[in-house]
């Protein structure tokens, strides 16, 4: 069949006026193409599978159809496809969807959310600074949870029910009785288990696209660079002791992780975000662990049950800003909470150059021994 | 005159007050003034950080930094927990 290129090429105009009307757009082009924009209400159908789907998804063969690829080459062809099946009034865009794009024709991005997606994460995408794109890097991100007690328990929850993708835990304890007052990720009906495989259960229930990694060992110089290997893009430490708080800190900075730190003690806690590079890290903060008799733990001074709630919340609010690239983390900043008076207080951070870490001379360039460390003082 | 407020692992030193007010126109004066009044301190205050009006003293003049009157200055030993 003759195809006079007047009768058969549609200019971007004349498409463009075409759009919201009766015509057809027909994109051709593959999967990947159409999954970064296509025109509005397009159907699309892959050139190499047109003639056997073309029937299905088009019955009305009296219907104006815009058949479009990328450069005009690929539509040509499908045009040619088109009217040997009896459409005769289709055309093809000869400029092509890039040229159609570049012009500033209206465009859609297709969802990459499955259905079930988007209405669990409606509520974030909703927010124009998360929106689609935002929740799509959280569903892609890995953050690795240092402790699974009461920071890593809220922190944990919400990170996941965010939908972060990969959420790693790293814990080596098994659920106490005396845990349950604070640490809401798990139960009684788990006393004496190990706290990942609680925290794993809990976490899954609440978002099956959350796959949780477990790490049933106590982080130590031994094993922390195989962990770290497995690739976070936001490390959330809620160690209960400072020789891990400082081996966190010294792999965070080799490794280039950013930390979000917290920390608690009966009414009160503290966060921030060390940043490598930007901001200050652990060290600059506390050049040298207090010792032992003037920093009791948790377990010899109490804590507030829901202190740790606010706290690792405030941790998993600077998560997910990292992860999806929003609003000023605490980079620099400390932020206190006094639960009694219910008050924040920030204080400034400055990055020491003299940090034998991440100074620029640095003294510490390999793990040390973080107990001997914490203990001498 | 200066309120500084106490850390809770210190406050056992200040019999359980979470601010007390010290005297001194320097931060070394004022933590003079702490020991002198409450003399179970002397050899913790070197584990905390000092703020004065929001700022690490370590980025102002150390223990020399100014303390004027009204100021709010904080003490800050770091904190294991995360239990």
């Amino acid at each position: 069949m003759a195809t006079s290129s007047e009768t058969s090429t549609v200019s971007l105009r004349e498409a463009a006026d075409l759009l919201g009307g009766d015509a057809l757009f027909l994109d051709v082009r593959e999967q990947g193409e159409w999954d970064l924009g296509h025109v509005p209400e397009a159907v699309h159908i892959p050139l190499g599978v047109l003639e056997d789907r073309v029937a299905d998804e088009l019955p009305n063969r009296e219907r104006e159809v815009v058949v479009y690829c990328a450069h005009g080459r690929r539509s040509l062809a499908a045009l040619a496809t088109l009217r040997s099946l009896g459409y005769e009034r289709s055309r093809h865009l000869s400029d092509g969807f890039e040229e159609w794009e570049k012009s500033g024709f209206p465009v859609v991005v297709p969802s990459t959310l499955e259905p079930d997606q988007r209405r669990r994460y409606s509520r974030h995408l909703l927010i124009p600074e998360i929106g689609e794109a935002g929740q799509r890097r959280l569903l892609e991100s890995s953050v690795l949870l240092i402790g699974a007690g009461g920071l890593g328990s809220p922190a944990s929850l919400y990170l996941a029910a965010a939908g972060v993708g990969t959420l790693g835990i790293v814990d080596d304890d098994v659920v106490d009785e005396s845990n349950l007052q604070r640490q809401i990720a798990h139960s009684t009906h788990r006393l004496g288990d190990p706290k990942v495989e609680s925290a794993r259960d809990t976490l899954t229930g609440l978002n099956p696209d959350v796959n949780v990694k477990t790490f049933n060992e106590r982080l130590s110089s031994e094993n922390i660079d195989r962990i770290l290997a497995e690739g976070w893009d936001v490390i959330v430490d809620g160690a209960d002791n400072f020789p891990t708080r400082y081996l966190v800190n010294d792999a965070s900075v080799w490794h280039g992780i950013p930390v979000v730190h917290g920390s608690i003690y009966r009414f009160e806690g503290q966060a921030t975000v060390f940043q490598p590079g930007e901001g200050p890290c652990y060290r600059c903060l506390f050049p040298t662990p207090p010792p032992p008799e003037l920093a009791p733990s948790c377990a010899e001074g109490g804590v507030l049950g829901v202190l740790p709630g606010v706290i690792g919340s405030l941790q998993a609010n600077e998560t997910i800003k990292l992860v999806a690239g929003i609003g000023e983390p605490l980079i620099g900043r400390l932020l206190l909470f006094d639960a009694l008076s219910t008050t924040f207080t920030e204080v400034s951070l400055r990055r020491d150059p003299d940090c034998p870490v991440c100074g620029e001379h640095p003294t510490v360039t390999e793990y040390i021994d973080y107990a001997e460390f914490c203990a001498a003082r | 005159m200066s309120v500084v407020r106490i850390p809770p692992t210190l406050r056992t030193d200040t019999g359980g007050e979470r601010e007390v007010i010290a005297q001194g126109d320097t931060v070394r004066d004022l933590l003079d003034d702490l020991t002198a009044r409450f003399p179970t301190l002397d050899g913790k205050l070197e584990y905390a950080n000092v703020y004065v009006d929001g700022e690490d003293i370590r980025t102002r003049d150390g223990f020399k930094t100014p303390v004027t009157a009204g100021d709010t200055v904080i003490l800050l030993p770091a904190m294991a927990g995360g239990c």
